[in-house]
């Protein structure tokens, strides 16, 4: 296959003008994020530089099992840094990583299963990597309300537990409203799609040289497999989070 | 918090008396076992507590609560929430008119209620599971001197009618005097007084 488009490192590095522009804002009203901006810039090149000869690297290989391994790493990566956001969840890290696990493995088997996509690295590292993504950032919010709900609601959970209620029945509730909020942003983002804002993929399509219909059609592969995957990832995140908070005898856990 | 406390709740009315952070509390809650002793142990009806089905337990030693925590929805939701979960009709009416609630209230709104209303409900909700015993956790604590007097009048009526066994957690020893056939005192977690 020959390279659709090319960009050379100048023309990257003509982009430092608008991160001149952003520095320079800064400085004029005292933000105080020229040194954030200068790390971010640095960080950001060096990522994404080290990603790109990695992936590169696996393409040229072409073995599933550099990609499940990779993927695998992202996994990780992911439920570390969710579960740093769910600092109200006990032992999230675990649950995190098998919520991301099951929402990438589940997501990627169907896209297969039925054909969407063919099983070569070079689909299955950029659509596993969006998913991982967004399934870190669902369990993400959806964990943390979770963690502010039962804070919040402590009473009115004991409440019901004290009338006989299952933890599960008393903490129906707010695990539903932690399940919402995970969800919510991407189904909204969804809605406005092409209106409000145009998804990457089919930015990175139009970019590369590709028919606005062919990526407007991957990008809607993409966005509804996403749709899964979050909603997976959530709920499973939830769910097993939700038990961290009770003991065997439906009691509230002290914390 | 509580430590070598050896106390044996029979019928009738029993008043915990004591300042607040004397244990009062958390004794209610290692007696429906919301909580779990370090040591020891606790039982009902001559069980151990950890013998018996918790959720049973729970619908036969009931809990009320110091604050209202109303569930969402109407008063007759709140009340007929416990006998839903143990699969039982509830008789919202009773259990309204034992609390001091006219019928009136079963379609009201239970958040928007007073706070003494909302305590009433908070009784009628516990009364609707018919417990053995009820575990009232300062139930007028959050009221003003009227509608004590309006709940202490309900619960004076209630004794002998419903619950065999009623524990009353209180930190007003006149309280304890008006409403219970006996009065356990404690401090630091210590029986003070029996």
């Amino acid at each position: 296959m020959t390279p659709a488009i090319e960009v050379t490192l100048g023309e990257v590095a003509a982009t430092l003008a608008l991160i001149a522009v952003a520095a320079a804002v800064s400085l004029w009203r005292r933000a105080d994020l020229e040194s954030d901006i200068g790390l971010a810039v640095v960080r950001s090149f060096l990522q994404l530089t080290a990603v790109g000869y990695v992936i590169q690297a696996i393409f040229d290989s072409d073995s599933l099992w550099l990609v499940v391994l990779l993927l695998a790493v992202m996994v990780g990566v992911g439920a570390f840094t969710a579960s740093r956001r769910a600092s109200g969840v006990p032992g999230a890290l675990p649950l995190v990583a098998l919520a991301l696990t099951v929402a990438a493995a589940v997501t990627l088997g169907l896209v297969l299963a039925l054909g969407v996509f063919e099983a070569e690295p070079r689909y299955l590292v950029p659509v596993g990597g969006m998913v991982i993504g967004n399934a870190m950032t669902a369990a993400a919010v959806a964990l943390n309300r979770l963690g502010d709900e039962v804070s919040d609601s402590a009473a009115a959970i004991e409440a019901a537990l004290s009338l006989g209620a299952t933890s599960a029945q008393a903490s129906a509730g707010l695990v539903t409203r932690s399940l919402r909020s995970g969800m919510i942003p991407l189904v909204d983002s969804t809605k406005t799609t092409g209106v409000v804002f145009f998804p990457g993929t089919m930015v990175g399509m139009l970019l590369a040289g590709a028919a606005p219909i062919d990526a407007v059609r991957l990008q809607l592969i993409l966005l509804w497999a996403l749709l899964g995957s979050v909603a997976m990832s959530a709920v499973l995140a939830v769910s097993l989070a939700q038990r961290r908070f009770f003991t065997d005898a439906h009691q509230l856990r002290e914390r | 918090m509580l430590r070598g406390v050896d106390l044996d709740v029979g019928t009738g009315t029993t008043a915990l008396l004591g300042p607040s952070g004397s244990g009062k509390s958390t004794l209610l809650r290692l007696l429906n076992r919301l909580a779990e002793p370090d040591e020891g142990s606790v039982g009902f009806e001559g069980r151990d507590v950890r013998e018996l089905d918790v959720l049973e337990l729970r619908r036969s030693a009931v809990l009320v609560p110091q604050l209202p925590s109303p569930l969402p929805g109407t008063v007759a939701d709140n009340v007929a929430y416990g006998p839903r979960l143990a699969g039982r009709e509830a008789d919202v009416g009773r259990s309204l008119e034992l609390a001091g609630l006219g019928d009136a209230y079963a379609e009201r709104d239970a958040s928007e209620l007073s706070v003494g209303e909302q305590q009433r409900v908070m009784l009628a909700r516990a009364l609707a599971l018919e417990p053995r015993a009820l575990l009232l956790d300062e139930p007028t604590a959050a009221l003003d001197a009227e509608a004590r007097d309006g709940v202490e009048r309900t619960l004076s009526e209630l004794s002998g009618e419903v619950a065999s066994t009623v524990v009353l957690v209180t930190h007003d020893r006149e309280q304890a005097k008006r409403l219970a056939d006996r009065i356990v005192e404690l401090r630091d977690g210590r029986v003070a007084a029996a």
